[in-house]
């Protein structure tokens, strides 16, 4: 029963979170910046505007292909909420950004193409410390499922300092956040206009959006496993150091210019075998 | 459904401008100006924009350009021509390769003079846009317009 409502809870207040997040992130950006900023609200207004934009579509599938890409999302994310395999709430993970890479090189664009490619080079710097944080957690707890790890005696961070900051740094890339916004900006002004929503507009941008939100929630809702253990107040505690993370990540989107995608690849490699690779060995000799 | 003057985007083109109104266009997304607060984003991109905003007279090769970024964006859309070229040519109104104003080319709703306009004058611009903007979505809504 609690885990069904973990899931509605997830499917319902995800996107609402993940605005008002968004929100959160663009005024604190703005008042790093000494500027005032929109208003707390402005990623909704942005939703209502977009849906009630005059549909262009550049071709019959995009909004399709967009949609999977949300309901992917929305089911990775209700596996995790409802304390299903970790390993497999991943794999779940990269298959939806699949569809958003199809629906990207589906149209035309030169631009959007090419957003599309980075983005398949942006998993490519990603996946491999994503998986290598399942398996950080299996050699921790001794399993895969979330339901278990969450009710461990101690936080799962002690175990795995390294692969945690390994995940915040790859993490950057999935927030789609400076240095590592190769694929597509918040920021106006890019190389490739909007890279790959470049030729999304209106109802197929929203849904993207959307998507995104849920995203957002379902990564935090990793880096909560990091820090929660069998107590109540470990509860508070991870919702509070996550909120930091994400602090965290706006600075670094704000001290930082975007990077090449060679610099990308590397360094995402070097975190993930200096990091991640020696925390593993770590575990899988010690536990 | 959302108002869109609440999330206005906006696409800067520069049509033959001698850059002056373009920097003056710039200056308004600086901490001192700042048009984000009001939901302004500077996009880049005509399928997600709401205000075409112009600087410098058309001439024969930004004639297309001009067409087709606005055929592009989807409707509501206004145009904001800023800056006395925008207008109406301004001093190159006479060369051989000047069309003229914007509004020789594509519908403009809202006319910015200056040379340079003034960032305070360009947010004047783009707020009166709004206006216009909203009223577009009202129309846009209304029954008649829905079954064409």
């Amino acid at each position: 029963m609690v885990k069904v409502i973990f899931v509605l809870a997830y499917l319902i207040f995800a996107p609402f979170v993940g605005a008002l997040l968004d929100g959160v992130d663009r005024i604190i950006s703005a008042r790093m910046q000494r500027r005032k900023g929109p208003k707390l609200l402005q990623p909704f207004y942005d939703l209502g505007k977009l849906f009630s934009k005059e549909r262009i579509g550049v071709n019959n599938v995009q909004l399709f292909l967009n949609m999977s890409y949300l309901v992917i999302l929305m089911i990775a994310g209700s596996m995790l909420f409802a304390g299903a395999d970790l390993l497999m709430v991943l794999f779940i993970l990269s298959t939806a950004d699949m569809f958003l890479i199809m629906a990207a090189s589906s149209d035309s664009s030169p631009y959007s193409n090419m957003g599309s490619s980075r983005e398949m080079l942006q998993m490519m710097a990603y996946e491999p410390l994503t998986l290598l944080v399942a398996v950080g957690f299996y050699l921790t707890t001794g399993s895969f499922l979330v339901s278990d790890i969450i009710r461990e005696d101690i936080s799962a961070v002690l175990w795995m300092p390294g692969l945690l900051a390994g995940f915040m740094f790859t993490t950057a890339i999935k927030f789609r956040k400076s240095p590592f916004d190769l694929s597509t900006s918040h920021h106006a002004h890019q190389e490739m206009v909007k890279g790959l929503t470049t030729e999304m507009s209106g109802t197929t941008l929203a849904i993207m959006n959307i998507a995104e939100y849920y995203e957002m929630v379902l990564l935090l809702g990793i880096f909560f496993l990091f820090f929660v253990n069998s107590t109540w107040w470990s509860w508070i505690v991870a919702l509070l150091l996550c909120a930091v993370i994400f602090f965290l990540e706006t600075l670094w989107d704000n001290v930082s210019a975007r990077v090449k995608w060679k610099t990308l690849l590397y360094s995402c490699w070097v975190v993930t075998l200096v990091a991640g690779g020696v925390n593993i060995l770590i575990l899988m000799l010690d536990k | 459904m959302g108002k869109v003057s609440k999330s206005p985007w906006l696409l800067h083109y520069d049509a033959s401008s001698c850059n002056g109104c373009d920097i003056e266009v710039l200056d308004c997304l600086t901490p001192k100006y700042d048009i984000e607060r009001f939901g302004i984003i500077n996009t880049g991109d005509p399928f997600q924009a709401d205000i075409l905003l112009i600087t410098g007279g058309v001439n024969s090769q930004t004639e297309r350009v001009v067409k087709q970024l606005y055929s592009q964006m989807p409707e509501p859309k206004v145009v904001v021509a800023v800056g006395i070229c925008a207008c109406t040519g301004g001093v190159f109104k006479e060369c051989y390769n000047i069309r003229g104003g914007i509004d020789t080319v594509i519908p403009v709703d809202v006319y910015v003079p200056g040379c340079a306009a003034r960032p305070e004058a360009i947010i004047d611009g783009v707020v009166k846009a709004l206006a216009v903007l909203d009223e577009k979505q009202a129309v846009m809504k209304t029954p008649e317009e829905k079954e064409r």
